[in-house]
């Protein structure tokens, strides 16, 4: 992680703007002028001083909405990717490092996980299971973990085989001590720009089974559930719904600008025969 | 088995996804490699329906109080217990469900009481008539991109396709199809911002009404089918001989058309067959989106109504759909690298 490639001016953009989404997210009581839940106006009013993106379906301000769901919006995407990482890293480098049956079973389970679409793995789950928050970020978690495996049994795999993890084998050290201080180390760039990519689908997942109904529930509403609230304006000509989705668009787009400019460094090394 | 590859656009995946399991084939004719991956395929869907009964039936929280709420009585409790077979232990109402689903009958939705075979064939149908119009479009245009990003590699019309492409990846479904909606039925009225179709429209207005919804799909999986056929192409580039051809002075674009395009096909086949589940995906979404009388909004429909049987039906048709298309993906990219048919 030292050496990062050097900054693009997308790279900045990228950086900021992720920077600004969570400042958001943070501070939402300072940034909100209104509490989430307060009827400010008629329905679907035009912006005003006091509503500055106008108000939604029920007439609450969408503004002050958007910032409360900013946070609902990272604190779910971030947890579960967060625990997608804990379960996914971990099996992934254990199935690396010991090899043999317990690689072969960990891997033909994921294998079979993922031979479902996530969606429709997630919506299966949630015709049975209570909608409640928990169950969500679990269920999240749960899918990305499979992903997660994936790319970081492949990445362990290929380090297992070099000559300085396999002294280390042979100087007797136990697989754990192999997987922190030997493969962690050097897997850390890959993994963080999987994090990133994991992260903008987190989001993305999330907005998409809230807008389906699915995710976040009333009266706490994401960002996707305000798409979901304010849709039928629409074919009215009002814009309401497009304000969170265009939220959700650019912040997905600065998560991949800055994925990209961390796999610069591994991804300029090909094709990069020509200048011009 | 290898299982089908299946990523949300990593680039680096494209390393890490092989495209057949190292099998021993004994006759390496195509016959016993196609016969071998319909069985595993098989196998395949018979653990999927596994996870998804277990997904349903075992998971905490009963099924018939998740469908009634936490209001009901005990009585109206029992008796969907009963008309469910809930009664029985989970293993035979597995192979119970199993067997009635290989003959084609999924039993009867619990919500409206329809058979569920039924209702699917037709939605069924319209899914894999909106999935194969999207297809049909975007395949080859991202295909042609992903060569044109690598033709003109590192210059503006590179980064313009990249810049345009990673947008793409970034928008929700949702908010690309509402801004479609915004334009072609809203500001102008040039579209129906409704896909409902009948069998009995015509032809041509169906495609018409299909023509929005078809872009939003084209929108979801263009990004990362171009993304990831530039990905595969750079890394044939990457090979000595492509070196060898540079040096032996062959102009760049036949160095892209002949050289390394033949060997970055299988590669991009296999791009191709990872998108199907962003197209699978995707259709659930717009079909929502658009009203379209579809196998996506049966499901999502039914997920709220929590009307178990048919979330199961749905969920084992979309899996096995899946597993088809990995398994047509896969055959087609031996055809085109002969290397695959000798395994190491």
């Amino acid at each position: 992680m030292r050496n990062l490639p050097p900054l693009t001016p997308m790279a900045l953009i990228g950086l900021v703007g992720v920077a600004a989404f969570i400042v958001l997210a943070a501070f939402a009581p300072w940034f909100a002028p209104h509490p989430v839940s307060e009827v400010v106006g008629g329905v679907w009013d035009a912006p005003s001083a006091d509503a500055l993106l106008g108000t939604d379906n029920i007439g609450r301000d969408l503004f002050s909405r958007l910032v409360w769901g900013a946070r609902i919006t990272f604190v779910i995407a971030a947890l579960s990717t967060a625990i997608a990482f804990l379960i996914g890293v971990s099996l992934g480098f254990y199935a690396a490092v010991r090899r043999g049956w317990i690689d072969q079973i960990l891997s033909r389970l994921n294998d079979l996980m993922m031979a479902i679409p996530t969606l429709i793995f997630a919506l299966v789950v949630l015709a049975v299971l209570p909608k409640n928050m928990l169950v969500l970020v679990l269920v999240m978690a749960t899918l990305e973990a499979t992903r997660v495996f994936r790319v970081s049994r492949a990445i362990a795999a290929d380090l297992v085989g070099l000559d300085y993890v396999e002294v280390a084998r042979l100087r007797g050290e136990s697989w754990s001590w192999i997987i922190v201080r030997e493969i962690l180390p050097n897997a850390l760039s890959p993994l963080l720009a999987e994090l990133g990519l994991r992260f903008a689908f987190a989001i993305l997942f999330l907005s998409t089974l809230s807008f389906l109904g699915l995710g976040v529930q009333p009266p706490i509403a994401d960002w996707g559930s305000l798409v979901k609230e304010n849709k039928d304006g629409l074919l009215f000509g009002i814009f309401a719904a497009l304000i969170p989705g265009a939220a959700i668009a650019a912040l997905v787009i600065c998560v991949n600008l800055v994925v990209d400019w961390i796999l610069r460094k591994t991804t300029s090394l090909k094709g990069a025969r020509r200048n011009g | 088995m290898g299982g089908p590859p299946l990523a949300d656009g990593i680039d680096t995946e494209i390393q890490a996804m092989s495209p057949l399991p190292a099998q021993k084939t004994s006759g390496n004719s195509l016959w016993s490699l196609l016969v071998k991956r319909l069985l595993l395929g098989l196998l395949l869907l018979w653990a999927v329906s596994l996870v998804i009964f277990a997904g349903t039936q075992i998971l905490p929280g009963d099924v018939a109080t998740s469908m009634l709420g936490q209001q009901a009585t005990p009585e109206a409790v029992a008796s969907i217990r009963k008309e469910l077979g809930l009664e029985q232990p989970a293993p035979i109402r597995y192979v119970k469900w199993l067997g009635a689903a290989v003959t084609g009958d999924f039993g009867r939705s619990y919500s409206n009481r329809q058979d569920i075979a039924k209702s699917i064939a037709p939605r069924l149908k319209n899914t894999l008539l909106l999935a194969a119009m999207a297809a049909v479009i975007a395949v080859p245009l991202s295909i042609l991109l992903g060569i044109l990003s690598v033709l003109y590699n590192g210059t503006w019309v590179d980064r313009t396709i990249g810049l345009v492409t990673l947008s793409a990846i970034s928008l929700p479904e949702f908010f690309a199809g509402y801004l479609l909606i915004a334009y072609f039925s809203v500001a102008h009225f040039w579209l129906p911002s409704s896909a409902t179709v009948s069998d009995a429209m015509p032809i041509g207005q169906r495609l018409v009404v299909m023509l929005l919804p078809c872009l939003t799909l084209v929108l979801a999986v263009l990004g990362h089918m171009m993304r990831m056929t530039r990905a595969a192409l750079l890394n044939v580039m990457a090979s000595p001989y492509i070196e060898t051809a540079l040096l032996k002075g062959l102009p760049w674009w036949r160095i892209v058309w002949k050289h390394a395009l033949p060997n970055a096909l299988s590669p991009i086949i296999n791009v191709v067959a990872l998108n199907l589940a962003y197209l699978i995906v995707g259709v659930v979404v717009v079909e929502v989106i658009f009203v379209y009388p579809g196998m996506g909004q049966y499901l999502v429909d039914h997920v709220a109504k929590r009307d178990v049987p048919v979330v199961q039906a749905a969920g084992l048709v979309f899996a096995a759909v899946y597993i088809l298309l990995n398994i047509v993906a896969d055959m087609v990219s031996v055809l085109a690298n002969p290397r695959l048919r000798h395994p190491r």
